[in-house]
């Protein structure tokens, strides 16, 4: 079943508040923020180490999460690693896997990633005179797989793609391209950047078939400061540590160091606690709504966003990616006659409607598509068409302003 | 909320002053705001410690195409700096190489979050580092 605004404390204290920025961050439903309260008010001792009761039982909450995850995905606990965020997880990989990339290899990457799957591996390549190849897209902002045969060869090492695009909202075909790479290239280490996917999509990685996924929980409903990295299990045994530091280590002496196995010797000190353990929760809120259910929610909304403001506006707006609804999740990235985005979302603030502007850390993307900026809605389960005619009615504003 | 988008900004936005090319500049700079797409191209013509023109061209946001605009009003036929430290301080005539963020906010008269403030502050950016040239 669909939630609806009242699980969200947020639209209690802004009951006018328009959220169209999931892509950004997700709200937090009640059951994740109550969670994460209660951590703090009843058992707040570190994991890992404490032998009292309050000790362990933080322990068993946070192994609870790593479960939990596990499941969510269809893989084994063991595979799990908490990390800060989406882009810590992929700085742990190009940093592990890095070193074992030579002069002369290639890295393959897509021209739609954010930043965060982007700038660890051009930064890598550079360091290691490794050459980054860059898969291109078509017209319809869709990956152009024409000439993968040509971007991935016998000397590619790694080859690391979103799943969903964060500016064109696009659904890559990501089993059928892990097919083909393994195929080009059967030693070719996968890596999907699933943060935009991850809360639309059910990803089942017994059978997604990559080496490495990364993610947030933020952008699933989850608390900030947490980030996930799942890996097949003997890939992560086969990496080195990345932080070194308590928690991670076996035995200690003077001349050595012996680390734990994976998961835990990718996590070193501290991690978020709270923000892990109500992490759980986030995972059962989606799955008390179903994927389905979001889906075809999302899907409706995305129809009639573009609907409507096609509409209204006609050729004043140009609204990025493909037409196909199925292939695109509800991410409408446009830009709106000569208005520049930061006056568009700043306009649209005065009436509480929160949009993003700018590239959406995706700059490469940006120049490819010959435009500094844009300006982005993103929807998720708490939107409704009433939000849609929201935005309608507040671009009519930028327009009667700007105009 | 009222809008910071007000009568004054969106006038200079839509018919900025001193728009186009200086010819006889003997100075430019270009400055720009990769996370925007913000570019403003500034031409002047200094002359014995005074901007006797200035120009510009780019392209930019209300609040960076206002600020411009503005900017360049006031500080045609004022002086860079003044020929001794003390008349620096005295604070009634304002000399260009003192203008600050705090001057741009008054003379915009709006309140803005860090992301906006700086598309306000590009103008100025861009003369500073004009006459640091």
């Amino acid at each position: 079943m669909l939630p609806t605004k009242q699980d969200f404390s947020i639209f209690k204290h802004n009951p006018r508040l328009v959220y169209l920025d999931s892509a950004a961050t997700s709200l937090k439903p009640k059951s994740v923020i109550k969670t994460l309260c209660t951590y703090y008010e009843k058992y707040s001792a570190n994991v890992g180490r404490g032998i009292y009761k309050l000790s362990q039982d933080a322990t068993q909450a946070y192994e609870d999460s790593r479960s939990a995850v596990a499941e969510f995905i269809s893989a084994d606990p063991d595979e799990i690693v908490f990390t800060r965020n989406t882009t810590e997880s992929l700085n742990l990989l190009a940093y592990t896997l890095g070193k074992n990339i030579k002069p002369g290899d290639t890295i393959v990457t897509s021209i739609m990633e954010h930043h965060s799957n982007f700038v660890p591996w051009q930064q890598l390549a550079k360091q290691k005179k490794a050459q980054l190849n860059i898969i291109d897209i078509d017209d319809e902002g869709r990956l152009n797989l024409s000439n993968l045969e040509k971007l991935i060869t016998k000397k590619t090492k790694i080859v690391t793609l979103t799943y969903v695009s964060n500016v064109l909202g696009t659904i890559n075909p990501i089993a059928l391209i892990i097919k083909k790479i393994k195929h080009i290239n059967p030693k070719t280490t996968i890596i999907i950047d699933a943060a935009q996917a991850v809360s639309h999509i059910p990803i089942n990685m017994k059978k997604l078939g990559a080496d490495f996924i990364a993610f947030s929980a933020h952008k699933m409903f989850g608390p900030t400061g947490v980030g996930i990295l799942w890996g097949k299990k003997e890939k992560l045994i086969s990496l080195p540590p990345y932080l070194f530091g308590g928690e991670m280590v076996e035995e200690v002496n003077i001349k050595n160091t012996t680390f734990k196995d994976s998961p835990y010797k990718f996590e070193a000190g501290t991690p978020s606690i709270t923000e892990i353990i109500a992490f759980k929760q986030a995972l059962s809120y989606i799955q008390k709504i179903g994927f389905e259910n979001i889906q075809k929610h999302e899907q409706g909304l995305t129809k009639y966003a573009i609907h409507t403001l096609q509409k209204e506006f006609k050729n004043n707006i140009r609204i990025l990616g493909t037409k196909n609804i199925k292939q695109r999740i509800g991410v409408l990235t446009f830009s709106f006659a000569h208005y520049h985005p930061h006056d568009i979302s700043q306009i649209l603030d005065e009436d509480h409607i929160c949009v993003r502007s700018g590239h959406h850390c995706a700059m490469p993307l940006h120049q490819r598509l010959n435009m500094p900026a844009s300006t982005r809605a993103s929807f998720h389960v708490y939107n409704s068409y009433e939000d849609v005619d929201k935005l309608v009615a507040g671009l009519k504003k930028v327009e009667k302003i700007l105009q | 909320m009222s809008s910071i988008y007000h009568d004054i900004l969106l006038d200079h936005y839509k018919n900025p002053r001193n728009f186009g090319n200086l010819k006889n500049a003997n100075k430019k700079t270009t400055i720009s705001n990769p996370v925007c797409g913000d570019k403003i191209n500034m031409m002047v013509l200094i002359k014995n410690n005074k901007v006797n023109d200035i120009k510009f061209k780019g392209e930019g946001c209300v609040i960076s195409t206002a600020s411009t605009s503005l900017l360049t009003e006031y500080v045609k036929n004022k002086p860079l700096t003044a020929f001794c430290k003390k008349a620096m301080r005295d604070k009634k005539t304002a000399y260009i190489v003192t203008l600050d963020e705090d001057f741009i906010l008054k003379m915009l008269n709006i309140h803005i979050g860090p992301v906006r403030l700086k598309c306000a502050l590009l103008p100025l950016e861009a003369l500073k580092k004009l006459l640091k040239n």
